[in-house]
Parts: structure tokens; sequence; C-alpha cells
């Protein structure tokens, strides 16, 4: 090739200029990049595919035809009672888990702001059911809460009958505060980190216009954290919207008799154990738009004054 | 922590006169009093996992709370060996694991590196499209996500289609991110002078120096496959395959209602699934605080 060394060079620096000074970052990126296509945006693609067909699994290889279906699934899914009663769930659960979440992690966190006794040791006990793998923590509730528990040994005759796990109006609240229990580890130190952003000033204020300390609480703590309980209350209607482990393995299945499934139970069960993936995606579908709505809804409320 | 809103307050908030020093210890015993009344919520049921592990004998009652020593033993963790076989599910769990950790560990930090610190066309598009691509929740693509593995692939039972969709933890990826754009700049340049490759520079010059940031992204990865039950759930149909989380659920949903001290042998499986977690954090807590914190800073 007789190409003078300095067209090369221009034409090498024009690379340059055009991909930038070190064009190996691509290289760097690229299995990530492959990662996030192939594990998220191709699988989110084919969820909506197959929502709009009877899909039916094959075996690896194999090639069928898979019949369209247009929006029956969607249909099929909004008509069914077991839906009604996930999403009533959904509900349950968030009316339980997100005012007890916000209200005791905001208050645990500002007790622990501070200098206090034992505060290492606080936050360790505080975040330990966070990392606990759920099926480990399952089990402990699960002792607790059985018919002969020990929370029932200790209610003697107040106990419910059936026992909570198996009794169709506690069920779900159960798992409410199962899940609040287990997550509030994370919220506490949110909190605590957006509250060494609270000016002090503002407390310094609050105290000339005479705010004892409850008052300088809902004056300046509450709307100080207001930006972290936005994201704690979207978080939680994320989290709501995605148990699985409990009702599968808490209350056995979404029991008794179906009152405690949650949509990602009926999205397993649907899907794999009786095989409708069209059906289970559209319910996904639905599940995702729903997160959407409800997480901006209530971001509009929380942010405007 | 140099901001400590609630004491000047207490004390500052004082009528002229009063002792100002009794009524902030009542104000701190006060506090102290809720911590401690949380901090039994939640560990007392950890306690009583570990001592109702230990019992031969179920005791339901007050007093299975606070047992002999001599009611002690160890029969339930043979009786959940025999039943899950629990060297080879902790094998399962801690191969899921690992692979995870190496991909991870690879993959995620050269993206981090690449997204941080190497001037690139795109790379803030590549940047935002990936924060745009992880708002997709999981339970969305868990069936697209079984059709393409199990299906397709061909990838059921098997380890690979265990830790695909793990593979690489974008949060990781962020907190190399983070990391590596602290760095000076003229280190970087300085090394690339001397005529250094970008990858000598991660892995001579930029890791040494990195070290917590690697230690605080493996930590937080490591919890994730470890604990994870669903997709491993889905994908392995195989006993052998099994990680841990994945056979004491199958263990509590199906075999433990026959057997005579059921709950006490799923404790001691929920003992071993738990531990080396909570071990982990133990030892590096500060680095856990640190990820909680910057993730939920992200999000």
């Amino acid at each position: 090739m007789a190409v003078a060394p300095d067209t090369l060079r221009s034409s090498r620096s024009r690379l340059r200029t055009w991909f930038g000074e070190q064009p190996i970052g691509y290289l760097f990126v690229a299995p990530f990049v492959l990662f996030l296509v192939g594990i998220y945006a191709y699988p989110f693609f084919f969820a909506i595919f197959i929502s709009f067909y009877k899909y039916i699994f094959t075996a690896p290889g194999a090639q069928i035809n898979q019949p369209f279906a247009g929006l029956s699934n969607y249909t099929a899914v909004l008509s069914d009672p077991l839906f009604h009663i996930a999403l009533r769930n959904v509900l349950i659960f968030l009316v339980i888990n997100v005012p007890l979440t916000v209200a005791v992690s905001m208050i645990l966190a500002t007790a622990l702001n501070g200098r206090i006794p034992l505060r290492g040791f606080f936050r360790a006990a505080y975040y330990i059911p966070y990392i606990t793998a759920s099926v480990a923590a399952v089990g402990i509730w699960l002792w607790m809460f059985s018919g002969s528990g020990l929370v029932n040994k200790i209610l003697g005759p107040l106990a419910p009958n059936p026992s909570w796990l198996v009794n169709g109006f506690w069920a779900m609240p159960i798992i409410a505060i199962y899940v609040t229990w287990k997550g509030l580890g994370f919220y506490i130190l949110l909190y605590l980190a957006a509250l060494q952003a609270i000016p002090k000033e503002l407390y310094e204020a609050a105290k000339v216009d005479g705010a004892r300390r409850i008052g300088a609480f809902f004056a300046v703590t509450v709307p100080g954290l207001r930006p972290a309980t936005v994201l704690v209350v979207v978080v939680s209607i994320i989290t709501g919207a995605n148990f699985f482990t409990e009702p599968y393995l808490l209350t056995g299945g979404g029991g008794p008799d179906n009152q405690s499934v949650s949509p990602v139970f009926l999205i397993y069960r649907e899907g794999i154990e009786q095989n409708h993936p069209g059906y289970a995606a559209a319910i996904g579908i639905l599940l995702a738009i729903g997160v959407l709505v409800v997480s901006g809804v209530s971001r509009f409320f929380l942010e405007r004054d | 922590m140099a901001i400590l809103p609630a004491e000047p307050l207490a004390a500052t908030a004082e009528p002229v006169g009063t002792p100002t020093k009794r009524r902030r210890s009542r104000g701190e015993w006060l506090r102290l009093i809720l911590l401690l009344i949380g901090a039994v919520v939640f560990l007392f049921p950890f306690y009583y996992m570990v001592v109702s592990a230990l019992q031969k004998a179920p005791n339901p009652g007050i007093s299975g709370a606070f047992p002999s020593p001599s009611s002690l033993s160890l029969a339930n963790f043979t009786a959940i060996n025999d039943a899950i076989n629990l060297p080879r599910s902790l094998l399962n769990s801690i191969f899921f694991t690992g692979g995870v950790l190496l991909g991870t560990l690879v993959f995620g930090m050269l993206a981090g590196y690449a997204l941080a610190q190497l001037h690139f066309r795109g790379r803030e598009t590549i940047f935002y499209l990936v924060l745009l691509l992880l708002v997709v929740p999981f339970q969305l693509l868990m069936i697209p996500l079984y059709v393409l593995i199990a299906r397709d692939f061909g990838l059921g039972d098997s380890l690979l289609g265990m830790i695909l969709p793990f593979a690489i933890n974008p949060t990781a990826v962020f907190i190399f991110r983070q990391f590596f754009l602290q760095l000076p700049r003229d280190m970087f340049d300085a090394a690339r002078i001397d005529g250094a490759s970008e990858l000598a520079v991660l892995t001579q010059v930029v890791m040494p120096l990195t070290r917590p940031a690697i230690l605080t992204a493996l930590l937080i990865t490591f919890i994730g496959p470890w604990n994870e039950f669903l997709w491993p759930f889905l994908i392995t149909k195989k006993l052998q395959l099994e990680p841990l989380a994945v056979a004491l659920a199958n263990y509590i949903s199906t075999v433990a209602q026959r057997t005579a001290n059921p709950y006490g042998t799923i404790l001691a499986g929920a003992f071993v699934l738990a531990v080396p977690v909570v071990i982990l954090f133990l030892i590096f807590q500060r680095q856990f605080v640190d990820s909680a914190i910057g993730s939920g800073i992200k999000g």
C-alpha cells in the first residue's frame, strides 16, 4: 500500500475525532451492553410480543407457529377474579407497608441520628433482616406464626382462629408486616443519610420560633426528609407489586383459598406451572404499567407543595 | 456525622434556669429505649431461629425461647443435611454466586472503567440507556427470560442458565464508575505517557487504588445470588443443581410437614443459609452501609 505516512496519521486522527480519544472504551463496555440488551432490552420487547400471542413453550431448537391472540390475553387477565384478588392484595400490602415503613424508619433514623451509645450496634441490628435471604427469614416467621407457635402462645385466647397464615383475613397483613420488618433497615439508612443533608440552621430557626423537640420533628425533619420519603414510597410500590417468595412460602402458595396471591405469584403459576406464558406476560405488562402510573402519581402528590 | 440536630436543640430549648443536663439525658434515655425496642424486634427472630434450630424437640411455648442447655442438640442440622444435602446445595450456591462475582469483577469493572475514564463518542448516551434499562422490573422479564434461557438456549438445569441473568451486577458497575470518576486525571495521563495500555492502567494503576470500591461492589454482588430464590427456582428442576435457598424452599413447601420436628429442621437450614451473609456483614459493615446509601442516592 502506497499510502503516505501523514495521510495515514490524518485518517487515524480523523477516526479519533469521530470516535473519541480512547475508542477501546467500546470494547470495554461491549460485554456489559450486550448483557443488558440480552437480559433486559430484548426480553422486555419479547414480553410485549408474547402477551399478544397464545404462546406455546417449545423444546430447545423447535420451530412452531405461535398463534396470534390479539388482546385476548389482556381481556382474560382483566376479567380474571384471581387477578382482581392479586390487585386487592397489592393494595392491602401498600396500605399497611407504606405508612408503617415511612413512620417507623423515619422515627428510628431520627433517634439514631447523633451521639447515642451503641449507635453502631443498633444500625447493624436493623440492617440484618434486610440482608438475610427471604427463604431463611420466612422460615422463622413460619415458625413464630404457626398455629401452635410462639405468637399464639403469647396471645393465648386472643390468637386468631384459624391461625395467622392460614386465615383469609390475616394472611395478607402478615405478609405486609413481614416485608416491612425485613426492609426497614435499608430505609433507616436512607433516612439517616438524608438527615445529614438537613441544614442545622433550620433546627436553630425552629428553636427561635419556640418549637420543642416534637415540634421541630414535624416542622423541620419531616419536610426536610421529603425527597427521601418520595424514594421510600416509590421503592415500596415497586416492592409491593413484585413480592413472590412470601405468598409462595409463607402462606403456602397464595393461600388460604388464594386469599394471598400476588401478581408475580400468578405470573409464575399461570406462566410456568400452567403453561400460559402469553397470559402471564400480559399480567407482567399490566403490572409494569400500573407501577409506573401509581409511582408517578404518588411522586406528583409528594413532591408538590 | 457532624450534625446532631436533636441534641443541641434539646439543650438550648430549655427555659433558663432549668438544669440542662438532666433534661437532656431524659431525652437521650427515651431515644435509647426506643432504639432498644427496635433492636429487639429486629433481632429476636434471629435469636429465636438459633435457639429453635438447636432444640431437639419442638417447644413453641415461651419457655422454648429460653431453653435449658440440656435440651440442645445438633439433631436438626443432621436432619436438614439428610434432607437436602447441605454440602451439595452449599456448593451449588457457591458456584452460582462465584460465577456472578467473576462476571461482575471482570466485565463490570471494564464497563465501569470505560464509563468513568475513557473518552469515546456516545459514552454518555450509553450510560443513560443503561439507567433507562434498569428501570424494567425483573418480574416482567421473568417469562421471556425463562422462554429464552430454558427453552430457546436449552440452558434449563445448568449453572450457566442460572448465572446468566445475574452475570454482571449493574449496581456494582455504578459503584465502580463512581469510584473511578473520583481518581485524579493526571494519574491516568502519566501512566498513558509511559506507554501503558488501557488494560494495564486499569489493572496496575486503578485497581490497587480502589480496593474499597471493589470490596463494596463484590459484597453487594455476593448477596444477590446467594439469597436469590425466584430465578434459580424456575430454572432448576434437578435436585443436584439446586442452590441452598432453593433446596430449603422446596423442603419447606413439600417435605417439612411430614417430619417430626419440621420447624427445627427448617430453621437449621435457614441458619446455614443466613450465617455467611450475616458474618460478612458484621465484618464489612462500613462497605455495606456505604453501598446502601450509594444505591439509594442513585435510585
